[in-house]
Parts: structure tokens; sequence; C-alpha cells
């Protein structure tokens, strides 16, 4: 009962109204997009790489609470760290950033950011 | 309306239901469920083939579930073909149209608010014969602008297909309008009824329309069978698009010659069982009365509209809607707000809805749709509307 509930604990709903890292780099090095069917999230992500390291990241996007939270912890997790590194990222890692258990329904939710990550980070010519 | 859930299994074994997603697929009456499973336990054979008495009596049911089809919308038994759903006989229209489309007519008209099932058929078509797609507009309350109905729908329109209700406003088009509009300009007419079907007396004949389109699941039928009407002699000079057994009269190694109507149009073995049930579901309605599914839609939309629109910060799209409400709640994603109403057991719809650029239009995080049917209540209205409070308090 009230999974839900428990999904829209403090710490996503703070990640949600006030997410870290969201915005627009100017001159990013990668770029992607991707967006979520079923409900319409639309997330894009924007990296500087340098030598190897993520030296900036920033998020922008139209998507729901869980999308969004875990957009925001995601990209503070992976600034500042190894491309080697973060692409070691797997699903059960990103979901673990939310400190909640996920509903079904919601994973494609909750994944979307880490899968634009990655395909951000394949995507050098921007 | 009192005992009304009782006749619905699904309410006795989850007890704390609250279904508001009609317009994607209502539940089904326990008559329903029991023809479909007495089919399977006394009559199961395959139809038109066996020459034994199982076969005989599986074809006659069958048949039978044609001709209640055609009574309840007042057409000719060889006019109905069953599909699985209105996605498909919009396709089996779209596919097999060529061959009566008006010589030199270059067109198709549709509107801003066609289910994707009215829209990519038809885009499908334009790009194989090099049509033009052409669309009525909505208006700023996304009702249908009937003023650019007239200047769209021209001496070069080949077809207009268009929907009776939008599935995301819930907003009910004018069809006779469209239809007179298209008949003046020799036009053939589809109308997409999934969503009128279940609450509005439909009768091809007095329409006048060519085609007409719905699904059994969205009148308490089974999953899996849906209906195309089609005029008898437009249907008899269309091709089949679908080909094998049962369609034909003749089959060499060579060639083959196509079956009557409305075998011509079902290829292989059909949902006999699924045919059964709409049929039972059919019969249900009758005797409940359409007039009285459509008077309760219409109370518990206005009641619906009268409690949402008390909410601050509630954004309701469109106005004269029946049956379906979309909206959103401020600064809230829908998909939040159906997973937190999930949570009491209150099922909605969030997101597009597969009609996309309606619902972008609207708002482009899609919206959150709630829609009724016969044994939904006020009370569940109620409830719905105090957990959209707790809901806006969650999330700021």
């Amino acid at each position: 009962m009230n999974l839900a509930i428990d999904m829209y604990r403090e710490n996503i709903l703070e990640n949600y109204k006030n997410p870290k890292n969201f915005g627009e780099i100017k001159n990013p090095t990668h770029k992607a997009s991707s967006i979520n069917k079923s409900c319409g999230d639309e997330i894009t992500i924007s990296l500087v790489i340098k030598e190897n390291k993520l030296t900036d990241i920033k998020f922008t996007g139209k998507a729901c609470a869980i999308c969004t939270a875990s957009a925001s912890l995601l990209t503070e997790e992976a600034k500042n760290k190894k491309i080697d590194e973060i692409k070691k990222y797997d699903k059960d890692f990103s979901l673990s950033l939310l400190e909640i258990p996920i509903s079904a329904v919601r994973i494609k939710c909750a994944l979307l950011p880490l899968e634009t990550l990655q395909k951000a980070i394949l995507n050098n010519g921007k | 309306m009192k005992n009304i859930k009782e006749q619905f299994p699904i309410f006795k074994e989850r007890k704390k239901l609250i279904y508001l997603d009609n317009a994607a697929t209502t539940q089904k009456p326990a008559r329903v469920i029991n023809a479909i499973l007495n089919f399977y336990t006394n009559s199961n054979a395959n139809i038109n083939r066996g020459m034994h008495f199982l076969g005989e009596e599986a074809t006659q049911l069958y048949e039978q579930a044609r001709v209640t089809v055609a009574k309840f919308i007042n057409s000719k038994d060889i006019e109905i073909i069953f599909t699985r759903n209105t996605t498909e006989s919009i396709n089996l229209i779209a596919s097999s149209i060529e061959s009566i489309i008006p010589q030199g007519k270059t067109e198709i008209v549709l509107t801003e608010m066609e289910h994707h099932a009215n829209l990519v058929p038809w885009q499908q078509l334009a790009k194989r014969k090099n049509l033009k797609l052409i669309f009525i507009k909505t208006k700023e309350d996304f009702s249908l602008d009937y003023e650019d109905a007239k200047r769209k729908i021209s001496s070069n329109t080949a077809i207009v297909s268009v929907t009776h209700k939008s599935n995301v406003t819930g907003i009910v088009n004018e069809i006779d309008k469209i239809i007179n509009l298209a008949k003046k300009q020799n036009a053939l007419t589809i109308i997409d009824g999934a969503q009128t079907i279940a609450s509005k007396k439909i009768d091809v004949k007095k329409l006048d329309c060519d085609f007409f389109a719905f699904s059994g699941h969205k009148i308490f039928g089974p999953t899996g069978i849906g209906v195309l009407y089609g005029k008898k002699e437009l249907l008899e000079k269309m091709n089949p698009y679908q080909f094998g057994g049962n369609m034909i009269s003749t089959a060499s190694l060579e060639k083959a010659g196509w079956n009557e109507l409305p075998m011509k149009f079902e290829a292989g073995t059909p949902n006999i069982s699924g045919s059964i049930g709409l049929a039972e579901a059919i019969r249900w309605i009758n005797e409940f009365g359409i007039e009285n599914i459509s008077k309760n839609e219409k109370e518990l939309t206005s009641y619906a509209l009268k409690k949402l629109s008390e909410l601050n910060g509630i954004e309701i799209y469109g106005k004269n809607q029946e049956g379906i409400i979309s909206f959103n709640l401020k600064n809230t994603h829908p998909h939040d707000v159906a997973c937190l109403l999930n949570d009491e057991k209150i099922c909605i719809r969030a997101g597009f809805h597969c009609a996309m650029p309606i619902a972008k239009k609207l708002s482009l995080n899609g919206t959150c749709r709630i829609s009724f049917s016969v044994y939904n209540t006020k009370q569940e209205i109620d409830f719905l509307i105090e957990q959209l409070k707790k809901i806006k308090g969650i999330i700021k």
C-alpha cells in the first residue's frame, strides 16, 4: 500500500522542485536527448568532457517528479567523475541514488536520465 | 443505477477499485464473460467450414452476432465486417479505398483532434498514392472549427475521415454537418465512432456516412473484436486487403476469386468468441437503455466539472465535454498525479492518449484524463477530488 507516497518522499520532492544542474551549457562537447514515449518525459543532457573527465553537466526538459529527481541526483553524482567510471553506471546504480523503491510502471521515468547520459557520452558530434 | 456495480465481477474482486479510464476500455458485465465461457464450453468449433453440428452451431452464433451488431447501428447484416478494433477497421478502409476514390480528387481531410488510429493510416495512404493531407482546425476552446471545415472540404476532397468525439477532450463533433459538407463535394465519409458507440444511439442510415468504425471493448465487450460498417455498394467495389481462407470463392494454384460480403474482408478464422461476447454486450446495453447510459454519463461529467473547477490551480481543457475530462494540476506532471491516485486504487490515464497532436496543443506535458461509464458514481468523484487536494499538498 501507498507505494507512490513512498516514492514522493522529501528527497525526491526536493530534487524535483529545485533540481541540481538544471539548465544548458553554452558550448557542450557532448549532448543527447531522450523521450519517454508512454508519458512524454523529455530530457536533454549536455556535457563538457575534458581529458576523460566530466567537467560540467547540465540537463533540461519537461518531466515528472521521479524523472526530474533522478536526473538531478545522477548529474550531481557524475559531475567531475572519470568517463570510464560513468560508463559503468548501470540501472541498479541509477535507481539506488533515489534511495526509494520505484514501482514497475515508473522505472522508465527513473532511468531516462541514465539512458540519456550514456547516449550523450557516445554523442561527441554534439 | 444502484446495483449496477454488482453486474460487473471486477468490482467484487477489487473492492476499492475506482475505475475512471473508460475511454481506454470499459469493464465487462458477468453476462458478457459468461457468454464467452459458454461458447468455449458448449459450442466451440471453426465457422463456415465443418459439416458437423458443432461447426454449424458456431457459424450460427457468429452470424447472429453480426445481425445483433447490424440492428444496433441500423445497417444491413452484410455491411458489418468484424475486425480486431477501430484501428484495424480504419486500416482496412485506408488499404482498400483506392478503387472507390472519385477520379481526379487528391485530398484527404481529417481534423487536428484525431486519435493516431484515424491519422497514421491516412498518412500512409497519402504517401502511397501521392495524396495531400488537410486538417480541419480546432478553435481556442478545442472544439472543431466548422468555418474552417467549409474552407477545407472542397471539390478536391476525396476522403473526409473524422472522429465523432475526441478521446482527449471529450468534445463531441457535429458529424452530420461534416458529412453534409463532404456529400456536397462528392467525397467519401468515414466516422471514427470509438468514443461515442457506448453512449450515443448510432444510426448509420440516418447519418448517411459511408463508413463507421468502432471497437467492442469500449462498449462492455471483449478486446480483440471490432466493427467496420461500410455501405454495401462501396464494399462491393473495394478489394480485400488480407488474403487467405474464408475470403475466397474459388482458388487455384495461380489465382483466386473473392467471396461475397462480408466474408471477402474476413480472411482466416475470425474472433468467434469475441463476436459472441460483443453481441451479448449489445443486448445488455439494449436492455439497460443507451439513453440511460448517456444520461448518467452527462450527469457525472457536469458534476465532475463543477467539483474540479472549484480546485485552485486546475486547468480543464475544453467545454461541453461528454464522458471525458482532460485536466492538469498546476506545476504537477500528469504522470505524478496518476501515480499518486493509483495508490488509492483510482485508475486514470495520463499522457498523450494516443493523440499526440491535440494532446500537445492542450499541454506540452500531456494531460490527466478521467472518463466515466455506467458504474461510476458521484461518491467516486468526491473521493477523487479529495485525493487531488492531497496531491496538491504533496507536490506544491
